[in-house]
């Protein structure tokens, strides 16, 4: 058997294996950090994830959802330390600043627009008239080389070591710690959620308890209901199927003879008025957080809860008048 | 009417508000739901495995911090400070003001990688709406300088949000295209972005309201905080 038939290759492998080199890395430094307070369960953490990235596709799927439970089950024990930092004093970082100076600011730009080239490049990238990589592919590839740029100019600029970088990377996901898988995990719970049918249940639910002649109460129904289900999913692309599906089409359409196209488009923006709201929507508002060092892990939920609100009810007052603009 | 796949939705409910390891009742929430869906803990084990090596891509965020960790320990924060005083008379409300409308503008022609938690937010942003904060108020009380990092990442959810579903071939768009044309109903994903906007104005407009009473939320803030401070 040859090794591609072992690890399969896809076009994403690299990204993978980039990722899964940093958290090795992370792993190994925890493991030889003498002073981490979660010395060896932090490394075994690290390491494990590490594998995922980099051998998951060759592992049963039920050896990978076995390792995801030890992972849960080592964040929730509070394995998951802080080791050393690889911050300098405040007076040297002024002193680099001042010696530096806005050349600090030209690695931090080239992510974006290596990430924007990259993407463009692709399109021109065609076999037999189709695109080589689909969007998304394409995305997270010119991201990846966009970061991979950014750290070598940033090694020139600052005339620091590769090494180095990794290392100040690693101790900028230790602060992040365990909640950094948390997006992940979440968007597993999403697809049991689907299969399970929860979305199902909840149109039901909404549409069972609307007085369906009522024209403002079923748009309320369907922008509450985007926002909510949204707010239990964490993402407005899983809500929109089943609320649109289950209220949308049969009440606001079907009924009332609501425009499609600008229903949608507000409906979606009603769901994302949910993900400002809600912690399972984590990389947009649990990780920052814990990248901003903040106590409050849900402080930047409630940053959000007045602009969702109001924006949500906007959302009702935009799509009760734009709707219906060709219905009698 | 089956309730029971909403058990999972209540596992979660109730794990946040105990303020359990939000890792452990997330894979708690997802076996209750396996089981109430009738599967084994095999059939469980097996769908959290797949889901997660689909969804890996999520992590990619990890990438940037080498080149983020290594700029701040050579003074990117203390840098992005010092350009961010050079404009006088910034206030901190116009500052977040100024960024939303930047986010909200590239991520409307798809430039949703023009920003970011981790590439702008913690190195440039939070740093700058920190240094105009101070040379306004003095030192920043504890729980004020919390609250304005939140609403620095908070003001580029908003501008995300609300501006990427602005540009015709950003995902949502073509996902609820695709979904309508499932439906039997044919429409251009043209017209689904163009009903994007008046959202994406109103989101500029109620955000920015806020953010423009940003200032003096916090000089009252910090005159309570003193009075409290002095009755003591």
């Amino acid at each position: 058997m040859s090794s591609a038939a072992l690890l399969p290759v896809t076009a994403l492998t690299p990204v993978y294996v980039l990722i899964g080199l940093f958290l090795l890395a992370a792993a190994w430094h925890a493991g030889r950090d003498g002073n981490h307070p979660r010395r060896w369960s932090s490394a075994l953490f690290w390491g494990l994830l590490a594998l995922l990235f980099l051998i998951g596709d060759a592992l049963p799927s039920v050896v990978v959802g076995a390792v995801i439970v030890a992972l849960a089950v080592i964040a929730g024990a509070g394995g998951v330390g802080r080791g050393a930092r690889s911050e300098r004093g405040a007076d040297e970082r002024a002193a680099q600043a001042a010696r530096l100076g806005n050349r600090l600011f030209l690695p931090v730009l080239a992510i974006p627009l290596v990430t924007v080239v990259g993407v463009i490049a692709s399109k021109l990238m065609l076999v037999d008239g189709k695109p080589l990589l689909s969007g998304q592919q394409a995305t997270l590839l010119a991201l990846s080389l966009g970061c991979v740029c950014a750290l070598l100019a940033a090694c020139r600029a600052t005339r620091e070591s590769p090494a180095r970088a990794v290392d100040a990377g690693r101790s900028l996901l230790e602060a992040i710690g365990w909640a950094a898988l948390l997006p992940l995990v979440l968007a597993v719970l999403g697809g049991l959620f689907a299969s399970a049918g929860v979305g199902e249940s909840i149109a039901s639910l909404v549409a069972s308890v609307v007085p369906t002649d009522n024209r403002l109460a079923c748009v309320l129904a369907y922008c509450l209901g985007m926002a909510a289900f949204t707010m239990v999913m964490g993402n407005a692309f899983a809500a929109f199927p089943v609320i649109t599906g289950g209220v949308g089409l049969p009440l606001l359409v079907g009924v009332h003879h609501a425009e499609p196209a600008s229903m949608v488009a507000i409906g979606m923006l009603a769901g994302y008025c949910g993900t400002l709201m809600t912690p399972m929507a984590a990389n947009f508002n649990i990780v920052p957080a814990a990248l901003l060092e903040l106590r409050d892990a849900n402080a930047v939920i409630k940053a959000q809860i007045p602009t969702a609100l109001l924006l949500l009810a906007a959302n009702v007052a935009i799509m009760e008048w734009v709707v219906f603009r060709h219905a009698g | 009417m089956n309730w029971w796949p909403l058990i999972g939705v209540l596992v979660v409910a109730i794990g946040f508000v105990l303020r359990l390891n939000a890792l452990l009742v997330v894979v708690a929430a997802g076996f209750a739901t396996g089981i109430a869906a009738g599967m084994d803990v095999f059939e469980i084990l097996a769908a959290t495995g797949d889901g997660f090596l689909n969804n890996r891509f999520l992590m990619i965020f990890v990438l940037t911090l080498p080149v983020i960790g290594l700029l701040e320990r050579n003074g990117l924060r203390e840098q992005a400070e010092r350009w961010v005083l050079g404009l006088r008379g910034l206030s901190t409300g116009r500052l977040l003001i100024a960024y939303q409308a930047l986010r909200q503008s590239a991520a409307a022609i798809s430039l949703t990688h023009l920003g970011g938690h981790p590439q702008t937010v913690r190195p440039l942003l939070a740093p700058m709406a920190e240094a105009t904060a101070t040379r306004t108020h003095g030192m920043l009380p504890d729980s004020v300088r919390e609250r304005l990092r939140a609403m620095c990442a908070a003001t580029d959810n908003v501008g995300l949000f609300f501006g990427e579903d602005v540009f015709v071939a950003f995902g949502a768009v073509l996902l609820a295209q695709a979904f309508l044309a499932q439906n039997g109903i044919a429409v251009e994903p043209l017209a689904i972005a163009l009903w994007a906007l008046p959202t994406a104005i109103a989101a500029l407009l109620i955000h920015g309201a806020r953010l423009s009473r940003l200032d003096h939320r916090m000089t009252a803030e910090i005159e309570r905080l003193r009075a409290a401070g002095a009755a003591r």
